[in-house]
């Protein structure tokens, strides 16, 4: 078993009271104070991640392009200089290798950040396939990433460079100056559905960076906010996690990312998966809602009215915004439209839940 | 960390104020927070009689669910009515408020932890 990893700003973390837990090899930070207060910060004001575990990799040189055009499913041609895309890399068996987004910087050069859990195994599967030389770097350990979240992250962040953020649409970015530190990534994205941006900063300038970010929010009462908090925003908003939602074993279509899944060009088992989506698939990943009083929870079944067993949960928990359980399972095809009464087995008893459009809490 | 002297104590992290034959029940300062913000305390056994190390409930916290273990031998008589609609009494109050049954005990409260055993478990 290799040694658990700290992120650079683990004492300051630790300082900061937070619970330090391990996640994808990583001692991360799970919560500061309350899962649901720290959840609130960020839907009505501004909370800021240090989610500086996750993984980047910069791919530079003429074939790059063909080279993520291969082992990604979203079409890489379409992006403009400054524009980003949710994509995923599917393996060949007709799983996922891992989600991934895909930031084209100009031609020529990209950067692509993945989960903490895959960096190996997604390094060692894009390699794989660079056969033309694609000048690729691992940059994950020199990189501190922050999610600054929440309607007042715009406003916090701007006291902090010239780039107009305002003007940065969502799945866009801008690399430029920020708090006297050049190069910094601004990126419209983020996992919470609340705004907000993610910055890349290298890490030698992070704790300089974070300490600005937090004294820029002061006004708005920023603060430090957990992985718990984490899960449980994008779980309203229905985004997938990987290694729960969608694994090696869930296809994209079943997982409901058909939306990332172009035809236009080539790229791993692409002919199959076209065939899946073209033929239909007997499972769909679906959200839901309880409506009996209980919490869904990974791995629990999910059965129909007569008690056959349909499915099963791959996220749950209880929504902080609607104050019941909600969660995301696949199910089977016949029962995936919104709207559809489904059991969720707790322990034992079956409770009533309804499948939900996305995001749940709209 | 506050453990108080007064209670004692399981390995599951419950507190037993035992009362002539009447022990209330609840959950550590400790195990409170670790588990979170608890947002559903789930006990179906009221009537029931269970033996110590059996469980009576779940506690359920927005990040996880632990099951809730009787620390003695007796019939559950009362449930806490104020966490039906205030869970989060359990991480404000757990020595209090955050209280969770009341069992009529059958037989001896024996085998507990006193405070100062319980801080060494958890190493406080």
């Amino acid at each position: 078993m290799e040694d658990i990893k700290q992120v650079p700003l683990n004492d300051l973390h630790v300082n900061l009271g937070a619970k330090m837990v391990p996640f994808a090899g990583y001692n991360m930070p799970v919560r500061y104070s309350s899962d649901i207060e720290e959840h609130m910060t960020v839907r009505n004001g501004v909370g800021v991640f240090d989610v500086s575990h996750m993984g980047e990799f910069t791919l530079k040189g003429p074939d790059a392009l063909d080279l993520i055009q291969r082992v990604t499913s979203n079409d890489a041609s379409k992006l403009i200089d400054g524009q980003a895309q949710y994509s995923c890399l599917p393996n060949e068996t007709g799983g996922i290798v891992d989600d991934l987004i895909v930031y084209k910087i100009k031609d020529n050069d990209y950067l692509l950040v993945v989960n903490a859990s895959n960096i190996d195994k997604d390094w060692n599967w894009i390699s794989r396939f660079n056969t033309k030389g694609v000048d690729m770097k691992n940059i994950s350990s020199d990189i501190c990433l922050f999610a600054v979240q929440g309607p007042k992250a715009v406003a916090t962040l701007q006291k902090l460079t010239a780039a107009d953020l305002s003007a940065i649409k969502y799945y866009h970015f801008a690399i430029g100056d920020f708090s006297g530190v050049k190069d910094v990534v601004m990126s419209n994205t983020g996992y919470t559905g609340a705004g907000g941006f993610e910055i890349y900063v290298d890490k030698a300038h992070a704790e300089k960076i974070w300490k600005a970010i937090f004294e820029a929010g002061k006004e708005f009462d920023i603060k430090p906010i957990g992985l718990g908090a984490r899960d449980t925003l994008r779980l309203e908003m229905g985004f997938c996690l990987y290694g729960n939602d969608i694994d090696d074993s869930t296809s994209p279509i079943e997982g409901g990312l058909g939306w990332i899944t172009k035809f236009t060009k080539e790229f791993t088992n692409s002919a199959a998966i076209k065939n899946q989506k073209e033929a239909g698939v007997k499972r769909k990943l679906v959200g839901f809602k309880m409506i009996d009083k209980g919490i869904p929870r990974h791995d629990y079944q999910i059965k129909d009215a007569s008690g056959a067993v349909i499915g099963k949960v791959t996220s749950g928990t209880q929504s902080p915004m609607l104050s019941i359980g909600i969660g995301l399972g696949y199910v089977t095809t016949e029962n995936s439209s919104v709207g559809s009464e489904i059991f969720i087995d707790v322990r034992g008893r079956a409770l009533k839940a309804v499948v939900s459009k996305l995001p749940l809490i709209a | 960390m506050n453990i108080p002297e007064t209670l004692q104590y399981t390995k599951d992290h419950e507190w037993v104020k035992v009362d002539g034959n009447i022990a209330t029940v609840g959950i550590t300062e400790f195990a409170q927070s670790e588990l979170g913000d608890i947002v559903y305390v789930d006990i179906a056994t009221k009537g029931q009689d269970l033996k110590a190390h059996d469980i009576f409930g779940t506690v359920e916290a927005v990040k996880t669910v632990s099951d809730l273990y009787m620390p003695l031998t007796g019939k559950v008589v009362e449930l806490n009515a104020i966490l039906e609609k205030n869970p989060e009494k359990v991480n404000e109050d757990p020595y209090g408020d955050g209280w969770m049954i009341k069992i009529e005990l059958n037989g001896a409260a024996s085998g507990l932890l006193s405070a100062s055993q319980y801080k060494e478990l958890i190493g406080k």
